[in-house]
């Protein structure tokens, strides 16, 4: 009997040891395929050109700035990344004086209607936005404007901010601005000392994905910005069309862009479902 | 009273930058795309716009570059939607057992999706560069045929499908594995002791609980697979000739390339519908089967 349960403890342990070993090996796999194209990315960075055309591959070399040198001298890279960083500020800044207080009396009044217009923009292709904005911007003489980037780059950022912000307010309880209200403040009052401090986490959250959706967008920019306002993935979009394929450059120049977002984003994790899932979905 | 009249009128004060940034942002152009969509217009002064009733609509329905470009789109997303949910369930699953640095491999899964896509095109069109690409170099070494990936007629949606597939996967998995969580342990506990298997604890009890989950990353991430633009416009423009043109891309060409405006906006006006009718038909076919 005792020797009979030894070999079956036996057994059900080597059992649970290959499944732990399995699902190491699966996390391996999975591990390996979501990161490649980034460690690929910065390696081939690090490379020289003729390193990077050799046709097998090379793993093991002495790394090189020198495509992050020829980026950030040759290209006006640090104005683009300007462009780029007043323009996803200005969006994000602007969409949270207009957002918060939509987001707000939406929690509290039930206007489900404005809140199905915003969808909307989530919805319709973006191009069908780009189309009359160019023509109105290209009649008054504003394209290539902050202007004309900005105020387009509001159709990405303030939805983002809305619907999460309204998924935060309904979790502000309404019994702390009746409250306030006792105390003789009125309802903006307590809207600005009490709901909006105590919704700071969630105010972060929505500013950084604003900023990281403002940063990365791409069709607005390319219509609307020029020499003036080339935001960064335009400019990086410019460098594979017009110039002769320098693999290191182009790699250096995606590192560049992507860093700053991915650094942002981990701060964000827990939120960043919720905002593209229009809060429908809580991380 | 202090501040009274803005708290009596704080209900409509407090939205009402947000109704004039959204009927001037979003329902404004959306209106004067539907204008644009029956006039014959270029982006100058001259020729002046002029009436064209549904003319521009009759040339969309007659335009074979018109339907190869739904074909695309239609092919496109039928690869990566389904594959992004197959995928991205299989991972969440994973994902939700415990392991070793859990927390950091969750923040992993966040990067495809939240990188600039610009420079995802960017660093997978050169990994997919057929002469020195590092792809081609993998299939060598287990001796696959090289492949032209998307310099080919034929790869070129699924090449630019194998993107989105990697940048969009995690997506999926995020949000199935935040509804995985809601899964109580004493259900499963429950059924394998009544000598549920795995594939009936699987099909039984986890995917009726994250099944709403699963309805919502479908339809948003059908949309978007839809409307996809940057990664398509970074990799292929559309090329080679229009083997990889989705009808976003047609129309972004025609309204900045081609310069008809009316044209494009009728364009424009089709993919809208196609995306709301696709969106609203998977609403009302997923409710319909869970009841």
């Amino acid at each position: 009997m005792t020797t009979l349960t030894a070999v079956g403890h036996r057994k059900t342990r080597l059992r649970r040891q290959v499944r732990t070993g399995l699902l190491y090996a699966a996390l391996v796999v999975v591990i390996v395929l979501l990161l490649f194209p980034f460690v690929w990315m910065i390696l081939t960075s690090l490379r020289t050109q003729v390193q990077n055309t050799s046709p097998v591959p090379v793993w093991i070399f002495k790394p090189t700035m020198g495509n992050y040198r020829s980026v950030l001298e040759q290209h006006h890279f640090i104005q683009y990344t300007w462009h780029s960083f007043v323009v996803a500020v200005l969006a994000t800044g602007i969409g949270l004086v207009i957002g918060l207080p939509a987001a707000y009396t939406i929690s509290r009044y039930k206007q489900r209607g404005l809140a199905f217009a915003i969808l909307a923009a989530r919805i319709t292709p973006y191009i069908t936005f780009l189309v009359p904005w160019f023509a109105a911007f290209r009649f008054l003489h504003m394209v290539d404007t902050y202007t004309a980037l900005v105020s387009t780059f509001l159709i990405v950022s303030l939805p983002l901010i809305i619907w999460l912000m309204i998924t935060f307010f309904d979790d502000v309880p309404g019994d702390l601005e009746e409250a306030a209200k006792v105390d003789g403040a009125g309802e903006a009052e307590a809207f600005f000392r009490i709901v909006i401090p105590l919704s700071a986490p969630g105010i972060v959250a929505a500013s950084i994905l604003a900023f990281i959706f403002s940063w990365n967008q791409f069709l607005f920019a390319l219509v609307l910005s020029g020499p003036h306002t080339q935001t960064v993935p335009v400019a990086v979009f410019n460098f594979i069309t017009y110039g002769e394929i320098n693999y290191g450059g182009l790699a250096a120049a995606a590192v560049l862009i992507t860093l700053p977002v991915v650094v942002l984003a981990l701060f964000i994790q827990r939120w960043i479902v919720q905002g593209l899932t229009m809060g429908a979905v809580k991380g | 009273m202090r501040g009274s009249w803005i708290d009596r009128n704080l209900s409509w004060v407090f939205p009402l930058p947000a109704v004039a940034a959204v009927l001037l942002l979003v329902l404004g152009p959306i209106l004067t795309n539907l204008i644009f969509s029956v006039q014959n217009r270029s982006w100058g002064t001259f020729p002046p716009p002029s009436f064209a009733g549904l003319g521009n609509y009759v040339s969309v329905f007659t335009d074979s570059r018109f339907w190869n470009s739904v074909l695309n789109m239609a092919y496109f997303t039928a690869i990566a939607v389904p594959t992004e949910t197959v995928l991205g369930f299989a991972v969440a699953l994973l994902l939700n057992r415990d392991f070793y640095l859990k927390g950091v491999i969750r923040s992993l899964v966040l990067l495809p999706m939240i990188a600039t896509p610009v420079a995802v095109g960017l660093i997978w069109s050169l990994m997919m560069n057929p002469e020195l690409g590092i792809l081609n170099y993998l299939l060598q070494v287990v001796h696959l045929p090289r492949s032209l990936w998307a310099t080919s007629s034929k790869l070129a949606i699924p090449s630019v499908a194998l993107v989105d597939i990697w940048e969009w996967t995690p997506f999926m998995t995020l949000i199935i594995l935040a509804a995985l969580q809601s899964l109580r342990t004493d259900q499963l506990e429950a059924a394998t002791i009544d000598g549920a298997n795995a594939w009936q604890r699987l099909f039984k009890i986890i995917v009726p609980v994250i099944r709403p989950a699963i309805v919502i990353a479908v339809v948003l991430r059908t949309i978007d697979a839809l409307k996809t633009f940057d990664i398509i416009y970074v990799i292929t423009q559309g090329g080679p000739g229009t083997a990889s043109e989705t009808l976003n891309l047609y129309a972004f060409k025609s309204s900045f390339l081609y310069l008809r405006i009316g044209y494009a906006s009728s364009l424009l006006v089709v993919l809208a519908l196609i995306v709301v009718g696709v969106a609203a038909f998977l609403n009302i076919w997923t409710r319909g089967a869970k009841s």
